[in-house]
Parts: structure tokens; sequence; C-alpha cells
């Protein structure tokens, strides 16, 4: 109990949490118990491979008569598509926006193959951003380095340390300034996403890191972003920059 | 401080909220369930504890949703001497059976292993079946953390 | 089709112990759970593996609620002869699926 109420104590104190240094960064992998960990280690162990298996599936096959599978045009994912998702939010000049990895592939498939956008969090969609991120697996996180993509970073930080919801808490909050401590039984991690889309048990499924910011916004008590909002991209861009040069998981496994 | 309190019961309160839809089911199964599972995997034969049978299964288990066990005879697994089968049971789950594992000289080792899920803390069991007629058992308490943020 | 992934070595020596690891998609319903709208989802579970080596059984084993979802099953054979291992998975709402691998042994 006077845990609890330290580390309630901790956390209602003011938004005032300076940045982890970079020496002291470290993925939520650390944080996860040994069995966790190797079920992320050993491919035959880890369920996200099975959304990867969807992934690699839908890159070779055609959707249509008409069109073209991904493959058409972009030949081997193992070659074309290696560290590509470790460089995503990226600009869109279609749109003048920041966009995710998931949007990017919607976009491909809605222009280039005419066919409806996938659903957020549907197998197909997390299927190929998983097999995507599986190329980038071991590279470092790049950092948003297109000057256009700065008003969307900036507000991306702006929103990581504003407090939202009935409880009135900030992403700083318990990821800058209370990593390592515990919430309830779990351990509170540093917020680097690097593992995305990712295998969570709490889920039993494979989710998006749209889903992991709802899902913290839910938490706190506040109106969770719809899928797609231009704010969760920003997050999104925000925490790549703060990553940047971590290692990609992608497909992670996560508690 | 009224307003750590508040905050406090807030959060507990959402907790609680989270582990309702989780637990929520018609009613935990009992030891006595369990042993009624036992009995029916052995044919009422009786089960001795000991060293033949090896469950492996971490003590604290970070989410109850999947949870790594596996099973371990000692057998030399030959056509005179193996293991027949290898089944795993819980106290407090819904209901008390787990998994049912069929196997033979065939198989080489006596090994299993799978995951599964733990609606709570409790005990678990795994029991053998030896060609020779006899079962042996192991037994781990197993501590289920409350998860923080669920959905 | 529910997506599957089996880990077998593609060669082994005669007499060695193999471990086979096995994934399948399956969303394991327990038939105890409330959805969204506070309806409880009912059953949906696989019941039954089996692992036949070139048609022989060699493991199987009976599945209940308490598998996780996405089931994992690994368990271990010996290496006797080169051919085909199968894998079959049952279960409710008429679920079957097989998937096979291959296995040369010298």
């Amino acid at each position: 109990m006077i845990r609890f109420i330290a580390i309630l104590l901790l956390l209602s104190l003011p938004a005032a949490a300076a940045d982890i240094p970079a020496s002291e960064r470290r993925s939520g992998y650390d944080f996860m118990s040994p069995a966790t960990q190797e079920m992320q280690r050993d491919d035959a162990l880890n369920p996200a491979m099975l959304w990867v298996a969807e992934g690699e599936a839908q890159w070779q096959e055609a959707p249509s008569s008409a069109a073209k599978p991904c493959a058409g045009c972009h030949g081997d994912a193992t070659a074309s598509m290696r560290g590509v998702a470790a460089g995503y939010p990226a600009f869109d000049e279609r749109t003048g926006k920041a966009i995710d990895l998931q949007q990017r592939i919607n976009a491909c498939r809605v222009t280039h193959q005419q066919q409806p956008a996938f659903a957020a969090e549907s197998r197909p969609l997390l299927g190929l951003a998983a097999y995507l991120g599986l190329q980038s697996r071991g590279l470092p996180v790049q950092a948003p380095d297109d000057p256009r993509l700065a008003p969307a970073l900036q507000r991306g930080e702006k929103l990581f340390h504003t407090a939202m919801g009935q409880l009135n808490f900030s992403c700083t909050q318990c990821h800058d300034a209370n990593w390592g401590k515990r919430l309830a039984g779990s351990p509170i991690p540093q917020a680097h996403a690097t593992g995305y889309p990712i295998y969570r048990l709490e889920w039993q499924d494979m989710g998006s890191l749209q889903r992991r910011l709802r899902n913290c916004m839910t938490g706190v008590r506040a109106e969770p972003f719809p899928y797609g909002a231009d704010e969760l991209v920003q997050l999104e861009l925000y925490l790549n920059s703060r990553s940047a040069g971590m290692t990609v998981e992608t497909p992670a496994v996560r508690p | 401080m009224t307003g750590l309190i508040t905050r406090r019961i807030a959060i507990a309160g959402s907790i609680g909220a989270a582990s309702l839809l989780v637990l929520r089911v018609p009613a935990f199964a009992t030891p006595t369930e369990m042993a009624g599972a036992v009995a029916e995997f052995t044919g009422n034969a009786s089960v001795q504890r000991g060293a033949r049978v090896k469950l492996d299964l971490p003590p604290l288990v970070e989410n109850g949703n999947s949870v790594s066990v596996t099973v371990r005879a000692d057998s030399p697994m030959t056509d005179q001497d193996h293991v027949r089968a290898i089944a795993i049971f819980t106290e407090r789950n819904p209901q008390p059976n787990v998994i049912t594992a069929r196997l033979g000289p065939r198989a080489g080792r006596a090994f299993l292993n799978t995951r599964i899920r733990l609606a709570t803390s409790q005990k678990v069991i795994a029991v053998a079946g030896f060609s020779d007629g006899s079962f042996w058992s192991d037994q781990v308490d197993v501590i289920v953390t409350l998860a923080a943020c669920v959905e | 089709m529910a997506r599957a992934l089996i880990s077998v070595p593609k060669t082994a020596k005669k007499g060695d112990i193999i471990e086979i690891k096995t994934l399948i998609s399956h969303v394991m319903e327990t038939g105890y759970r409330p959805d969204a709208a506070g309806k409880v989802a009912p059953r949906d579970i696989l019941r039954r593996f089996t692992c036949r080596y070139n048609d022989e059984e060699v493991f199987s084993a009976e599945l209940w609620q308490a598998i996780a979802a996405n089931p994992f099953i690994s368990f271990t054979t010996v290496a006797t002869a080169s051919g085909t291992l199968s894998f079959t998975w049952t279960g409710d709402n008429g679920f079957s699926q097989t998937e096979t691998a291959a296995i040369t042994v010298t």
C-alpha cells in the first residue's frame, strides 16, 4: 500500500521529466521475463511469425486479376524493403503529411492496386506491416530527417508531454520519469516502440503501435484518438525520433 | 491528501474492472474437480509424487494469457519401458483439464512443451502414465501477477 | 485456412531424437468470455492435435480451453526414415487442417 501511494505520489507530480539519456535507453524487451524474451528470440516460438507468414503471402498474391501483387513492382522484399520500415513514419508527398507504415501500405493498395484499404488491425494489414518490419529487424531505427516532418514531430513531442484523461497523466510521467518502477504487477518500460507490430500476450493477438497508444489513452481515461488520426501518427513520429539508433525488433512479443 | 486518495481509488477501481473482464467465468474449478479429472486420466490408479516427472513453469507469471509449460519424465522410452501419456491439470481455471498428450517409444524422449492460460494464482499439476501402469506427478504453485495496462 | 508454422529439421541422422515445434493461428475462444457487448462468445477451440510420421501416429494431444490462443505444441520424435511428417488440428465448428513437412534421414 505504501509503495502504491509512493508511485501515485510520483505520478501526481507535475510533468517535468527530463528525456532519458541515450546511454540509459532500454528496449521493452529488457523489462520482460526470460520466458517472454525467449518467445521473441526464437521465431519457432513467436506467434507473430504467423502474421509474418500472412504478410509474405499478401506480398506475393495479386489482389485481383487486373492488379499486380506488391512483389510485381517491389520485387523481393528481403532486398527491396531492407531497412525501409525502420524509417517510418515518413513524409508523404501526395497528402503533404506524415504517414506511418500501415498508411503507406494502404495508400499503395488503393492507388496502385485499386483495392479498398485494409481495415485498421486487420490480419492482412498487420501481416504486411510485420513482414516489412521483419526486413528491418536488427537495423537501427532511423530518425525522421525530412525537414518537412518538423511540424508533425513537434506536435508529437508536445502530445507526449501533455497530460490527458480523467487521471490527467502524460506519456512522459510514466515513461520518462518512472520507467523501471511497477504499475500493479507490470514494470513500466521506457516507451521505445522498436518492435511494432507486436504480439501482445494481453491481447492474445497481434496489434499495431496505434492500438497500443489508444490502449494507453484508455488507461488514463482519455478518449482515444481514432485509428489513423494525425495525432497518433505525430506520436509515432516522436517515438521514432526518441528511439533513433536503437535496434528494430519487429515482430516483437510483449506481455 | 484527498486528491491522492481519490486518485488511488480511481486506479484501484480501474484495475478491479479490468480483472473482472479477464476473470469473469461461471465459476472456478475446485481442487475436488481437479482430483476428479486426474482420476479420470489415471483410471483411478494411485498417483505417486516423485522425481520421475518434472513440471517446469515460471513461479511468477507476468501474463496469465500465455504461460510456457514444459513436462519431462524420466524414462528410457523403449518398447518395454516408456511413457504413454502426459497430462496437465489446473486447480482454479474454469475447468481442470489443459492438455492430455499420448506418446510412446517413437518419441525418443518423454517431453512436452506448450503454452497455457492461468486465470489466477494456483496449483498446476502434471501427471505421466508409464507403460508399467504406474502414474507419477509433479506440481508447481504459480503466482499470476495482475497486469495494470489491460485493454 | 489458418496459418500454421512447423519447425522440423530438414535432415537428421537415423536414430536422432528431433524436436518439433508447431504454431497455428486460432483464437481458442473459451466460451466463458463476454464480448464488448456483454454477450458471452460461444466456445471455439481446437480439440485435438495429431502428428503422423510416414502415416504412423507418433504423437497426439487432446486440448482444452486452457491452451493459449494461437496454440504452440512442441514434442520429440525419433528420426526413423526419410519421408513426411503430417500435422492435423481439429476442433469446434468443423475446424480441420493438415500441414506437412519433409525430412531426409541418412
